[in-house]
């Protein structure tokens, strides 16, 4: 693979010589936490976080989103009829995007590109998008990327993996996207020799090493679905939850959402928004029952999601990529690192059971 | 502390055990620095778990709503403030109530420690100081530096309702002016308000963890969610983002104990209870109100008398 | 790529009052755009999302049979922000259609076989799309009966089809109201489960019964058919759950691993049986 020698003095001025080809967006540092956001006019990145406080979903799949626009003006002939906005999606440029936030995209693409139907919003600004990772090499405490089908030096969802060493960002190339943005950038030193190769991989074991946190889900996939869910531990797991959709908008795999029109005047959109299985309105009937009215049923859906139907859905691990924000930001310390290791114990309980 | 999580242990048990509760609602040992989690012992080695100290901050009186079991409650002084709230409210009975009653220092602020250091890995409430233990590093505080905002400006850090007392009263410090931050807003310009509230509450993801961390907000659908009609948009319009803060706020009018589960709650750090304490100096100025202080008096938003300050209508 | 969240335009072309509350109204829509029509390919037992710009969508059981060209059909009751503001349009509007979405009745697996179909209230809307088509493909079904029921006579859904299906000798028909003072009443008088015991065929392996009912029907139905000798597979279920997208996107009408809108919204008693009972 291709590694890419950029000098840190370079940096700037190669990030601006992409801005008339890219839209760019990167870490940046405000109000006492980090968050991804468009670095206009020559903005630089701030490359010293752990994570971002919001995950880097957002880029890819807005809060709020317009699918379609309409007008309720009898006098135009396409009133009442839903037009699709321009599809606008800048070619866009993520710098500092953490392994475990890219891995989520593949995660939350396999719901998004579905075999039937493909969600042409999302996948077209994940096309549109060039993912210029930053190694980790200072892990948080409540991460736990590497039991989560990740690590911090994982490259597989990215287009470019950057490893900072001292005064150099050592690229390594991982897709067609990542070179030509690299090119743009007008960075073209090779440095694909032995050394820097020995120099990454001992960075990788190192913050690899780093990462203090784990979990097991090696039961998770054989387990019965109905021994998880009625196991006896949920209403003790649920008793702090408060059902705020914190972990929920936090999570980068997260993905669930609501569509609504919002209209002013004659003219409206009609939008789509993060949702959330934490709220009790996400399930009520128009006849006012609801499958998953009480709090516990919530909190179990939340886990049973992540770690049991969508496994088994796809059959391509757990939705979650060990970022540990719902861990940080829940606010009752509802801890999904301890709750996949009861789900994991019941469905090595049943399997015992049953053999 | 030590001697605080001794007796409200050893008052758990007992009142386990003599069957005048069902449960006891209190804190366990969290699972990151600075977070314990409630949670509810319904035998002697449930209460075992149980932890006090600094890191207590959520409000457990949001635990008791519509409860219809005899519950043992841990309780500080805005906890107990709130209860009263709920007991005025009809949420729960006096009587359903076993109140373990904690004098209380107030709470360490997480997100200041975990601003100023980086990597904490623990932080222990040793009483007046505070130690913060990082990967490589180890400093001594003095915990009035470390306290919550609202906790700083605490005038009832005592039980105002308690079956049992864990430890005597602290002493109610009285030179403290819990309104400032309100007054330096009152004293900005109209322009200057609407721009800090703009800017206040540009990040907010509406995922209504302060909403749910209050006892206050138990509307069985809150105004956000009704559909029909729907009052309130669902995306990021920052129209939508002001309306439900503010009227939040408004329905907290005369409720509000300033116990700071809201702000504590936020992910992207907003204040909100700048609104909140507004309309509590406001009916503080207004009624001589404080929130949640007696079971006896009706609070002023749910009364009329022939000579309430009307001066606000114009 | 095809937008599938991008209704296809369509024009009201007749409405009907259906019961005696005016709670349930049967809307006959007709494409905008006629290639819109082949490409709204449907199987009775799916439904769509009606699509209101302005208010948002709803969905809605198909009561149209694919055999009945020109046109789709819905029943729609009044209970909610769009199903309200539906109910006051008038012949002529302009709205949306998004589908066909979702599963069917399980055709192929029923040919040659005797299907019972039970229904109860206004649930009958997929029942009577299943109908037609079974009457269209006649001789490629056994024994075909029927039990629909509702509170009164005037709350049944489509009472001239359900007078002229009560006429013909190749289906058989048992019509219940909960109860009734009309002299003239000619059918049952009873409860969906109870008609069901007295009139429903034995259950053997060659004998399916489909069930759309209110929960409460279905709760006492499914003990009748179980007596009565029916394989939880051969029992087969239509599921509702608050619903967004309908393309099993969105998140919410899960069941277990499933998705009612996708996975569903039929689904065999069995399945349920191996299933959370969130619906």
């Amino acid at each position: 693979m291709k590694i890419i020698n950029i000098n840190k003095a370079d940096w700037n001025t190669g990030l601006k010589k992409t801005a008339d080809g890219y839209r760019l967006i990167g870490p940046v540092m405000d109000q006492g936490f980090y968050l991804f956001k468009p670095l206009e006019s020559g903005k630089v990145p701030d490359m010293g976080f752990t994570n971002t406080r919001l995950s880097a979903k957002g880029i890819i799949y807005p809060q709020s989103q317009t699918l379609f626009n309409y007008s309720l003006d009898p006098n135009r002939e396409d009133h009442h009829l839903l037009t699709e906005p321009e599809d606008a999606h800048q070619l866009t440029v993520v710098i500092g995007i953490r392994p475990c936030d890219a891995a989520a995209f593949v995660q939350v693409k396999r719901n998004f590109d579905a075999p039937d139907y493909q969600d042409p919003y999302w996948l077209s600004a994940y096309e549109n998008t060039v993912l210029v990772g930053l190694a980790c090499d200072q892990p948080g405490s409540t991460c736990f990327c590497t039991t989560a089908g990740g690590g911090p030096y994982h490259e597989d969802a990215l287009d470019v993996l950057l490893v900072d060493e001292d005064d150099q960002y050592l690229a390594r190339v991982v897709s067609e996207k990542g070179a030509a943005f690299l090119a743009k950038a007008g960075w073209t030193e090779t440095a694909d020799n032995d050394l820097v190769m020995k120099t990454i991989a001992t960075r990788k074991e190192a913050a690899e090493n780093r990462i203090s946190s784990t979990i097991k889900t090696n039961n998770l996939a054989d387990a019965e679905t109905m021994a998880i869910y009625d196991a006896p531990f949920w209403d003790d797991v649920a008793f702090a939850c408060i059902n705020c959709g914190t972990c929920t908008y936090l999570c980068p795999t997260c993905w669930c959402f609501d569509i609504q029109d919002e209209t002013h005047g004659m003219s409206g959109q009609r939008m789509r928004s993060w949702d959330s299985c934490m709220f009790p309105l996400f399930t009520l009937h128009g006849s006012g029952h609801n499958p998953r009215g009480q709090k516990v049923q919530r909190v179990r859906q939340r886990f049973m999601h992540k770690l049991k139907y969508y496994v088994d859905k796809y059959e391509a691990g757990i939705q979650c990529v060990g970022c540990g924000r719902c861990v940080d930001q829940c606010p009752v310390n509802i801890d999904i690192r301890k709750v996949c290791e009861l789900m994991n114990n019941a469905g090595k309980q049943s399997v015992t059971c049953a053999a | 502390m030590i001697g605080y999580i001794d007796k409200i242990k050893q008052i758990s048990k007992q009142i386990l055990e003599d069957c005048k509760v069902d449960m006891v609602i209190g804190f366990r040992r969290g699972t990151v620095p600075m977070m314990n989690e409630p949670c509810v012992a319904k035998t002697e080695d449930d209460v075992d778990q149980f932890v006090w100290d600094g890191h207590c901050g959520i409000n457990l009186a949001n635990y008791l709503m519509g409860r219809k079991e005899k519950i043992g409650i841990v309780a500080k002084g805005c906890d107990t403030r709130n209860i009263v709230t709920h007991i005025i409210e009809n949420k729960i009975d006096r009587d359903q109530l076993y109140i373990i009653g904690v004098p209380c220092k107030g709470m360490i602020d997480r997100r200041q420690v975990n601003n100023r250091f980086e990597g904490v890995r623990e932080v222990i409430d040793q009483g007046d100081t505070v130690k913060i233990i990082g990967a490589d590093f180890e400093e001594k505080l003095d915990k009035t530096d470390l306290l919550q905002s609202n906790c700083a400006t605490c005038t009832h850090p005592n039980p105002v309702i308690h079956d049992e007392l864990v430890g005597d009263p602290v002493e109610v410090p009285t030179d403290i002016d819990q309104w400032a931050d309100v007054r330096k807003i009152e004293a900005m310009s109209t322009e200057d308000k609407w721009g800090y509230f703009d800017d206040l509450l540009k990040e907010c993801i509406r995922c209504y963890a302060c909403r749910n961390a209050c006892p206050l907000c138990y509307c069985p659908t809150c105004f956000v969610d009704e559909s029909t009609p729907q009052w309130v948009g669902k995306s990021q319009d920052p129209i939508d983002v002001r309306t439900f803060h503010f009227l939040r706020a408004f329905h907290c009018a005369g409720r509000c104990t300033d116990c700071g589960a809201c702000e504590r709650a936020c992910p992207v750090g907003i204040n909100m209870r700048v609104f909140t304490q507004k309309l509590e100096k406001d009916c503080y100025d207004l009624y001589g109100w404080e929130a949640g202080l007696t079971t006896d008096v009706r609070p002023p938003l749910d009364t009329y008398r022939a000579d309430d300050p009307e001066e606000f209508i114009k | 790529m095809e937008n599938p969240y991008l209704p296809y335009p369509v024009r009201i072309d007749n409405i009907i009052t259906e019961t005696e509350d005016k709670n349930l109204k049967t809307f006959k829509f007709v494409f905008l755009n006629p290639e819109d029509e082949a490409k709204f390919d449907y199987h009775a037992g799916q439904f769509a999302e009606l699509s209101i710009a302005g208010k948002g969508e709803i969905p809605i059981g198909i009561a149209s049979s694919p055999t009945e060209k020109g046109f789709v059909m819905f029943t729609v009751n009044k209970v909610g922000l769009v199903s309200s503001h539906l109910h006051a349009m008038k012949e002529g509007d302009i709205m949306g259609i998004r589908g066909p979405l979702g599963n069917w009745f399980p055709w192929e697996t029923l040919k040659g076989k005797n299907v019972v179909i039970i229904g109860g209230g206004f649930a009958f809307t997929t029942l009577r799309a299943s109908i037609i088509h079974m009457l269209a493909h006649r001789d490629q079904f056994g024994d075909i009966t029927v039990v629909y029921g509702a509170r009164t006579p005037g709350m049944l859904l489509y009472r001239e089809e359900l007078a002229q299906w009560e006429k013909r000798d190749d289906i058989d028909m048992h019509i219940t109201v909960d109860s009734t003072d009309d002299p003239d009443w000619k059918y049952n008088t009873g409860f969906v489960p109870t008609i069901t015991e007295q009139k429903a065929p034995p259950g053997d392996e060659n004998t399916y019964a489909i069930i759309c009912g209110p929960p409460i029907m279905i709760k006492f139905t499914q003990p009748v058919l179980d007596k009565n000798g029916y394989h939880p597979e051969n029992m087969i279920m239509s599921l509702e759950n608050r619903m967004k997208c309908g393309i099993g996107m969105c998140g919410r009408c899960n069941v277990g691993r499933h998705f009612v809108c996708k996975d569903g919204p039929v689904f065999t008693l069995g399945q349920l049986n191996r299933m959370p009972k969130e619906y």
